[in-house]
């Protein structure tokens, strides 16, 4: 057998001679891509699912592709975008929304009022937020969009800052009314995409602002997070959206990466069945709500201690998280003491038991949101320290909403995002109104809360407003019709070759066009 | 009187490939609705979440989507205008992106092919390469390096694999990007993952059946006959080593398949593995229905070519025929 082999092995010398030089071949421009042609490259876990802006439409206006009639600045308060001002009349029922003089689509075409009227109609039409304020009718008048309304409401501005209501030029239109394009307004245009994954953009020159000095930019959409955490490290990608908790430590140990991490609007609560016989009580729910250990779930799940929620609404959402307010936390000693005095004995298997039935809830959350199982399973046994028998259902985010339809809920665990519009109004009005909401109160009502949510929504006096908001905090924390867990954080890295970079924590803008390159003007 | 048998042969093999990819029309078509209508909960706040996110989906979307999708209709009804669609050449529209699914699938198809293609490309090159390599080399320590190496790779999850080769080659050695697509150098690292499982199989199967080749009387009598060492390993070690190797690398393209969906979804490869997955979590019945298909379709087109090559490689089945 040996005289064959030498000789055979210079053949197969040559085919691996020539399968490395294929190797090296296909290997080489990704040696060369990342830095030197200065695309910034962007990742994050939210696909481009659709071109339709009910549906992505988030996609377009972080990458700042499209706009819509309003903004924010960086505080997170309101601001001029497509609109360029806005008034009311005075009895509160008809809006008019100016728009920015001069203002040209990517395809060149000028933006008229009539544009602005199809895009919200559309918008309208879809579920999303515009669909639940209270317009009757949308109108264009001269250079100006007007909304008449059946009653006032305060927060339609900040329902107009939603990516749903993005305004798209004629051009974007199929001829069945689907969108076939993106031509909006932003800085940014789309040079190639290629849903659900990749989108690039380049710089519009037609743009009025000021010249963003970033001039391509490649989004990729990366689901899992392993993926993202290697591109950010391998500094393959100089921004990256959303990283898992795990990874924290590792990426802030990176001398070339920038970790950001920023509380955001959205709360992790558990929605109560109200009707339940086990917790129709006050004094049960704020039993199960000392018997949390919201900073030992923050820390060990999230990684962040400041993520422990004191009340519903977290610092970061300025004018509605009260300072005074007495904070949640925990206390199994006063737990098991209300319990107690709300009825319950001590049972068999250590389990409490009123009027002979043992204490045994479920709770249902959906793993959309990975941590949110993790949560529940570790509530699930501080529950079982005061006697509480709880059993956890991973299910489908759509079991919450039917089943406080059907009425078969009893306990959810769910993240709200109150930054759907800048003005967290809307939300709570669906969440807390006279027949509770699909992600929030369940047979739980309280007259004076919905008196106040509506005086809010009306209301335009700035005192007013700051009291009514201050009622509302302290009903929901007096009451506990949901029981907040925590609040969210939001991450990011990026490459330290990027510089003025800021993260948005309404995600509503990358902005993109404040950023440069480290070491240019 | 040849050319005549191998055209009826040829166009009996058509009419069994086309029979296996109606079954397969049939099999998938069912199985996806059965399977999707018996999972637990309401598939219309599913869509509806895939649609708009779960974030805005409440009762009242999801009954709009109820209705526009006719999704309390008997399951029947779905499955009979599926099957309906797909005599006239068509798979529905996407219930997430109201789309056609033909044109959501005409565009990952390719991703996918042309990843699986290279995969499978370079898990002949490593797993004959290696097998050849060692068989001719005999027994020795390149014999037992290889084979643990190969078991090693076979027995790593996919999954772990990608993720060690990405850390080594993307992010230490900045060699290759760690996820996207575009350029072949996108290529590189998810091929490589599926190729070496693959390889590794191959490798050993190669070995073993070189190894007996090699020892045959017919090899011993060539040798003895004067034919110098390199015609002796083409004309009679390669060719009988090649058919039972082939037929071997055909059963591999089931644990392609399955591997694509784990490599595209790790990569973010834009493929039908991916698609499939998010068309699961959906509960994107016609876009379940449409992928499962190609991927059924695709196993049937590629080892009806494999029993072709096996055909053209093995002079017995041949005059069997």
């Amino acid at each position: 057998m040996t005289p064959i082999a030498p000789r055979l092995n210079r053949r197969q010398g040559i085919a691996a001679a020539s399968l490395l030089a294929l190797a090296a071949w296909s290997a080489a421009p990704a040696c060369a891509a990342p830095g030197d042609n200065k695309v910034l490259q962007i990742a994050s876990p939210w696909e481009v699912a659709s071109l339709d802006p009910a549906k992505a439409g988030y996609v377009f206006t972080r990458m700042q592709v499209a706009e819509t009639l309003v903004g924010v600045d960086a505080q997170g308060a309101l601001a001029p975008a497509l609109a360029s001002a806005w008034e009311v009349s005075a009895d509160q029922l008809v809006w008019r929304f100016r728009l920015r003089a001069g203002t040209r689509f990517h395809d060149g075409t000028s933006l008229s009022a009539a544009d602005a009227v199809r895009s919200l109609e559309r918008a309208r039409a879809n579920p999303g937020v515009l669909g639940n304020a209270p317009v009757q009718k949308i109108t264009a008048d001269k250079d100006a969009v007007v909304f008449q309304l059946s009653r006032p409401f305060g927060p339609l501005p900040a329902f107009l800052a939603h990516a749903s209501t993005q305004i798209l030029a004629p051009a974007s239109y199929a001829a069945d009314g689907s969108i076939k394009a993106i031509v909006g307004t932003g800085p940014y245009k789309i040079s190639s995409i290629q849903p659900p994954q990749k989108m690039e953009v380049e710089r519009f020159d037609g743009w009025q602002g000021r010249k963003p000095a970033i001039d391509r930019v490649a989004y990729l959409a990366v689901g899992r997070g392993e993926t993202r955490n290697m591109l950010a490290s391998s500094g393959q990608a100089d921004l990256v959206f959303t990283h898992d908790p795990a990874n924290f430590e590792r990426l802030k140990a990176q001398k070339k990466l920038k970790f950001q991490s920023l509380a955001i609007p959205r709360s992790i609560y558990i929605k109560v069945n109200a009707a339940h016989p086990a917790l129709k009580d006050v004094a049960t729910r704020r039993a199960l709500s000392l018997a949390i250990d919201r900073a030992g779930i923050a820390q060990a799940v999230l990684r962040e201690p400041r993520a422990a929620a004191t009340q519903l609404f977290p610092p970061v959402m300025q004018e509605w998280h009260v300072a005074g307010l007495q904070s949640l936390g925990r206390d199994p000693a006063l737990a098991r003491e209300l319990l107690k005095s709300a009825g319950w004995t001590p049972g068999p298997g250590g389990i409490l038991q009123r009027d002979g039935k043992p204490f045994k809830v479920t709770l249902r959350t959906f793993s959309d949101r990975p941590e949110l199982p993790i949560i529940a399973t570790a509530m699930q046994a501080q529950f079982k320290e005061v006697g509480i028998d709880m059993a956890v259902a991973i299910m489908n985010s759509g079991e919450i909403p039917g089943g406080h339809k059907d009425g078969s809920l009893e306990l959810a665990l769910l993240a709200r995002n109150y930054a759907l519009v800048p003005d967290p109004v809307g939300t709570l009005l669906q969440d807390f109104g006279p027949t509770g909401g699909d992600w929030g109160a369940m047979n739980w009502t309280s007259a004076a809360l919905r008196d106040a949510i509506a005086a809010l929504s009306g209301a335009s006096d700035a005192n007013r407003r700051s009291v009514l908001r201050g009622t509302i905090a302290t009903i929901l924390q007096a009451e506990l019709p949901v029981i907040p867990v925590l609040w969210y954080q939001h991450t990011a890295t990026h490459s330290t070759r990027l510089a003025n970079v800021s993260i948005d924590p309404l995600e509503i803008s990358y902005r993109i066009d404040q950023m440069q390159w480290a070491g240019k003007d | 009187m040849q050319s005549m048998s191998l055209l009826r042969a040829i166009g009996a093999g058509a009419l069994r490939l086309l029979a296996r990819a109606l079954a397969v029309a049939g099999i998938v078509g069912v199985i996806s609705v059965a399977l999707m209508r018996s999972l637990p909960g309401d598939a219309a706040y599913r869509i509806a979440a895939g649609r708009y996110g779960y974030d805005i989906v409440d009762t009242a979307a999801a009954d709009k989507v109820r209705a526009e999708l006719g999704l309390d209709q008997p399951w029947w009804h779905q499955l009979a205008a599926w099957l309906g669609d797909l005599a006239q050449l068509q798979l529905g529209r996407s219930m997430v992106s109201s789309e056609p699914v033909i044109d959501e699938l005409a565009h990952q198809l390719g991703h996918t092919v042309g990843l699986s293609l290279v995969a499978w490309f370079l898990a002949l090159v490593i797993g004959l390469g290696a097998g050849t390599t060692v068989a001719l080399a005999g027994r020795g320590w390149l014999d037992r390096a290889l084979t643990t190496l190969g078991l090693g790779f076979k027995a790593t999850p996919t999954f772990v694999l990608g993720l060690g080769l990405a850390t080594v080659l993307a992010v230490q050695w900045n060699w290759l990007p760690a996820a996207g697509h575009g350029g072949t150098e996108h290529l590189v690292l998810p091929a490589l993952t599926l190729a070496l499982g693959l390889a590794a199989g191959l490798s050993q199967v190669t070995l073993h059946r070189m190894r007996l080749v090699l020892a045959s009387p017919s090899v011993a009598f060539a040798r003895t006959k004067g034919l110098p060492g390199p015609s002796v390993v083409w004309r009679h070690v390669l060719r009988n080593t090649a058919v039972p190797v082939t037929a071997y690398a055909g059963m591999q393209l089931v644990p392609l398949i399955e591997g694509v969906v784990v490599v595209e979804s790790f990569f973010a490869w834009p493929g039908i593995g991916h698609a499939l997955i998010h068309a699961l979590i959906a509960r994107d019945v016609p876009m379940v229905q449409g992928t499962a298909l190609c991927m059924g379709l695709m196993f049937v087109l590629l080892s009806a070519l494999v029993d072709g090559l096996c055909w053209l490689l093995d002079p017995r089945l041949q005059a069997r025929a």
